[in-house]
């Protein structure tokens, strides 16, 4: 999704030095953080790290203990109707009142006053928008839970409004209709080119829908990016590990040259893209999905990926279609560094004193290599794969 | 046995040959408990929806005090009220006691907590994202509270039934405000008694039967409206 970024113009809605405190409990601190025209802003993040408290202050319905909220540049005041009325929001349960479809539909444009026609007429395209425009005349009450959001949906859109809201929307929905709500919501994204900000837990939510990516944790926005930096290059560890990093290991920088870093890590070597800052003791951060995982061959297989390295498999957790390999990685590589693999340098075995590798594979490549504890794999990880972060 | 059935016979000739007094004693007693109700209903609404809805200092004790006032004894409320309205009392310039406006006070005061701690359970009860679900698609707070009130309308109507049955069935502070005159302040609750008073068991029969109809007739209607917005 491109970003429709307008040079100059403020943000369409900004947050400046905002705490929200409960019973005298801080739970929300944002120093600045802003929304441009027509971007898609994920806001993600564990449960209870204030997302939602967010999106009420983003909503104007929670006025923050300190701090202001601007609309267009503007400081939003203590009369909120007017400009609550340019925004909308869709919540994680549909919230539909005791009426039809088509009634539900239509009223964030009741409430604004809109003319039974013209209502009827907006509401009744947007339903259709989102597919679900046959069950206009249907009471609201008996709507499935992917139904019901849809038509959620459409009544936000209803009021074209300039900032949507979006808290969760799919997190009551099971994996089939999800996907499609998702298809579909992505598409009248792109179509209408509304300023969205989207609080998800779901990764791939985010990279699905948004432009940019901000990581709240404990109340605090950790990091703030394009989504790709943010979950290829996270800030820290914590974001790190939600953004879906499950290998985490302690490593040494042993040479840097042509922008690469060879960094030693549980008596292997690594090679990794060095970053501006650089620190001999680093943290080796690699996703699971950036590891591929082949049956070990007396001869490593010509690949451009610069790390493979031979393990053992300690575990293999199940998660629906996919599994998690747990590797054991010895102190040796195939390959690293420059240069082919030499036949001579590979499948040494491992000692004990490597690290733990999570790769993500099929249920149905677990199948077909027999991948089981105890099993010998060989793992590739290219260079580009892996992110360092300074260390201890 | 005879004078029970006496009484129902009684009772049911006095329905049949539309008995004056009967039927303008059950008319004043739907006017008066209908009208105390529709004044609780108005301010319990209203009070009910801020204790729901804001948060505030005192908030629980505020509620603790409603829902012990939703067991307020009549008497003790038809004592305060007469105190009030007494001649020497301080609004006894109003010249309200023994007054049918005397009794619609004294009912509504009576009713008044019953509709406050039903409306804020039933506020309660609603999912607190609704509110901040309306509220961001550009509803104003009254707007909110209109929708809010929509959503919790059974337990609403559930409270204007509690609400109704409370105020034409007690008969403390009937009688104590109004002075059960004939005529004038005599309800089918305090005429129950005078007639059982004087062992004059049929009339009292015939007048606890339209009041029983009556509470029946209001709640059947009430029912309807409920079952329809279900």
């Amino acid at each position: 999704m491109a970003l429709r970024r307008s040079s100059g113009q403020a943000p369409k809605l900004e947050l400046r030095d905002v705490i929200v405190r409960r019973a005298g409990v801080e739970v929300l601190r944002v120093g600045e953080l802003g929304v441009e025209t027509g971007e898609v802003l994920a806001v993600i993040g564990p449960n209870g790290a204030g997302k939602s408290t967010l999106l009420q202050v983003a909503a104007l319905v929670l006025r923050p203990s300190q701090g202001e909220v601007l609309f267009d540049g503007a400081p939003v005041g203590v009369d909120t109707l007017a400009t609550r009325r340019r925004l909308a929001i869709a919540l994680q349960a549909p919230h539909l009142i005791h009426a039809s479809v088509l009634e539900n539909a239509a009223l964030g444009l009741r409430l604004r006053g809109v003319a039974a026609a013209e209502r009827r007429r907006r509401a009744l395209d947007w339903l259709r928008r989102f597919g679900v425009e046959a069950l206009a005349a249907r009471p609201a009450t008996r709507l499935s839970g992917g139904e019901a959001q849809r038509v959620s949906l459409a009544r936000a859109f209803a009021v074209a409004p300039e900032l949507l809201l979006l808290d969760e929307p799919f997190s009551g929905l099971d994996e089939a209709t999800r996907g499609g709500l998702l298809d579909d919501l992505a598409g009248v994204l792109g179509e209408t080119g509304v300023t969205t900000v989207f609080v998800t837990h779901d990764r791939n939510e985010a990279l699905r829908l948004a432009d940019r990516v901000a990581v709240l944790i404990g109340g605090r926005l950790r990091q703030v990016g394009l989504a790709a930096a943010v979950f290829g290059a996270p800030a820290d560890e914590e974001v790190a590990a939600f953004v879906g990093v499950e290998t985490i290991v302690d490593g040494r920088v042993v040479e840097v040259r042509d922008g690469l870093a060879t960094v030693a890590v549980g008596g292997q070597h690594l090679t990794a893209l060095a970053p501006d800052h650089l620190t001999e003791r680093v943290r080796v951060c690699i996703r699971p999905e950036d590891v591929v995982i082949q049956t070990p061959r007396e001869e490593a297989p010509a690949s451009s990926a610069r790390n493979l390295l031979l393990g053992t498999v300690v575990e293999v957790r199940p998660r629906g279609a996919e599994a998690r390999v747990v590797i054991d990685c010895g102190p040796s590589t195939l390959r690293h560094g420059s240069g082919q693999a030499s036949a001579g340098q590979g499948l040494s075995t491992s000692s004990g004193q490597g690290f733990r590798l999570v790769a993500s594979v099929t249920r149905l490549s677990v199948e077909e290599m027999g991948l089981a504890p105890g099993a010998r794999v060989a793992a590739s990880i290219k260079a580009t794969a892996l992110h360092l972060l300074p260390g201890h | 046995m005879e004078l029970i059935w006496d009484g129902l016979r009684e009772a049911v000739e006095a329905l049949a040959r539309g008995d004056d007094v009967l039927y303008s004693t059950a008319a004043r007693s739907l006017y008066v408990s209908g009208l105390a109700t529709l004044i609780s209903l108005a301010l319990g609404v209203l009070a009910g929806s801020f204790l729901a809805l804001q948060r505030f200092r005192g908030r629980g004790l505020a509620l603790a005090f409603v829902n012990t006032g939703m067991g307020l004894p009549p008497v003790v409320v038809g004592l305060v009220v007469a105190v009030l309205l007494w001649r020497s009392g301080p609004l006894g310039d109003l010249h309200l006691i023994y007054t049918v406006w005397a009794m619609v006070l004294a009912q509504a005061v009576l009713t008044f907590p019953i509709v406050t701690g039903f409306t804020a359970a039933a506020l309660a009860a609603q999912p607190p994202e609704l509110r901040l679900q309306l509220l961001g698609l550009g509803a104003s707070r009254w707007q909110a509270l209109w929708l809010l009130l929509k959503e919790a309308r059974l337990p609403v109507l559930a409270a204007v039934m509690a609400a109704f049955g409370a105020a034409v069935s007690e008969v403390g502070a009937s009688m104590m405000v109004g002075g059960n005159i004939a005529g004038e302040t005599r309800v089918l609750t305090t005429a129950v008694v005078l007639e059982t008073s004087r062992g004059e068991f049929a009339p009292a029969i015939a007048l606890s039967i339209v009041l029983l109809v009556l509470v029946f007739v209001v709640n059947l209607v009430l029912t309807g409206v409920q079952l329809r917005g279900r």
